[in-house]
């Protein structure tokens, strides 16, 4: 057998760290300064790993009703790395944990309604985790600009909000624009894949023996699942941080007219 | 004709202490109000409470004898436009900006109405300003709250603003100005409101 599941050792593990070593070197070299960063990193994926190897060892040792508590922790981890991400928007965490949770629910509700594929932990862990990872960056990326644009551009949104125009109405360029800027990403790569780079699941796949017919099916459903949770994500954070921007009787919140002494 | 405008006892919060305290004043509905002070005074603060881009910390204002909070906001916002100190031109044309009946409206500002297919942004900054009235006034307002409405001109496009204002006053519009020019102020206004010192 030429595939690698079930074939790497602790050794094996051990000897990779031979390329740490490398990136150590090339640092100290160029004076990178990152010596330190990296041997945190290695540290704390090693760490991270092994609990979750050890969590997934027992939820898919016939614990398969943990696999909720495992998704919601993963939602409550990107919810704290988003919220924080976000905070100059208030109710970020708020916003965050709404979005990912109508993300990986609505996305992985869909791949399991059309029996795609199938209601095990072993299907809706790792789908599941792609899909918050995924809409993490989103929610923090559509908070973070919808935040920076009305500030920035608070004397064309209160023009519009004169007018008589609603706070949807007001922000809307700004909204949309937010919006695009939170989907570009994983578009520009379902636009590349297979071309510039071999995804994770489909290379994940292909180290484990599978078929590359049947690791491209599974990296499709993967891309497609991923601009449906991306979506998802845009669409609930985009809506409530305008809620949270503005009051409800359509005014900026002085927090975002007060930047650069307005 | 009784008070457009009331401020009863009102204080605006900022971040390092009240913008406003206490502040009470009446602004009638007829002619042309101008508000002035030294800069910082809370002129802006004062205008933007009248159609609600801003809500006091204490006291209240008053539109038409009632709270300016008891109104639907949409609407008190179309009945009294307020036209900032820097001209905003949204994305389009100048007819894009203005909407129905651009050409009327633009006459009616003084401005030549084949500017209605021009780029906004392409306007100078003295007929981005006029085309800025005529938006509002397409809203058909009663009143007009204007904040420094000439501070970015140049003084031959400041003098055809200022009787421009002066017109839409004489026509039957509640206008509220604020300026920091004294002399604009007396010359121009029926009244002057002072404001801190």
């Amino acid at each position: 057998m030429n595939d690698l599941s079930g074939r790497i050792s602790w050794a094996d593990v051990a000897l990779a760290l031979v390329l740490v070593g490398v990136s150590v070197v090339v640092s100290r070299m160029r004076k990178a300064d990152l010596e330190r960063d990296i041997l945190v990193a290695t540290f704390r994926s090693f760490a991270q790993l092994l609990a979750i190897g050890f969590v997934l060892e027992f939820v898919l040792d016939g614990n398969g009703a943990f696999t909720p508590l495992v998704l919601l922790a993963m939602i409550g981890t990107a919810t704290l790395t988003s919220g924080a991400r976000g905070r100059q928007v208030p109710g970020a965490y708020w916003i965050a944990v709404a979005s990912l949770s109508v993300a990986a629910a609505g996305t992985l509700g869909v791949l399991l309604l059309l029996g795609i594929v199938p209601a095990a932990p072993r299907a809706a862990i790792p789908l599941g985790s792609m899909i918050i990872s995924n809409a993490m960056n989103t929610t923090s990326l559509v908070m973070s600009r919808l935040r920076d644009d009305l500030g920035a551009h608070r004397r064309e949104v209160e023009a519009h909000l004169s007018l008589g125009e609603t706070a949807a109405e007001a922000s809307a360029s700004w909204h949309r624009a937010a919006v695009r800027n939170g989907m570009l990403a994983i578009v520009d790569s379902t636009k590349v894949v297979g071309l510039v780079a071999l995804p994770g699941a489909m290379t994940g796949m292909l180290l484990a023996g599978a078929s590359p017919s049947s690791a491209i099916r599974l990296q499709m459903v993967v891309m497609y699942m991923l601009l449906g949770g991306n979506a998802f994500a845009a669409l609930v954070t985009g809506k409530l941080t305008v809620g949270r921007l503005f009051t409800a009787d359509h005014q900026l919140i002085r927090a975002v007219r007060r930047v650069a002494g307005a | 004709m009784g008070d457009r405008f009331e401020y009863r006892d009102v204080t605006v919060n900022g971040d390092h202490g009240p913008i406003i305290s206490g502040f009470s004043a009446r602004i009638p509905a007829d002619g042309l109000t101008a508000v002035v002070g030294p800069s910082g005074a809370g002129k802006t603060t004062l205008l933007r409470l009248l159609n609600r881009l801003d809500d006091p910390d204490g006291g209240e204002v008053l539109f038409d004898g009632r709270d300016v909070r008891t109104y639907d906001v949409l609407d008190l916002r179309r009945r009294a436009q307020y036209v900032g100190q820097v001209a905003v031109p949204f994305p389009g044309t100048v007819a894009a900006n203005v909407g129905p009946d651009a050409s009327g409206l633009l006459v009616r500002v003084g401005l030549d109405p084949a500017l209605a297919g021009r780029d906004a942004d392409r306007l100078s900054v003295g007929e981005a300003q006029r085309m800025c009235l005529a938006r509002a006034l397409a809203r058909r307002p009663e009143c007009l709250l204007l904040d420094e409405p000439t501070s970015a001109l140049d003084s031959s496009s400041k003098i055809g603003v200022e009787a421009l204002i002066r017109s839409l006053a004489d026509d039957g519009l509640t206008v509220v100005m604020v300026t920091h020019e004294t002399r604009q102020a007396l010359e121009l206004a029926d009244r002057v409101l002072e404001v801190g010192a």
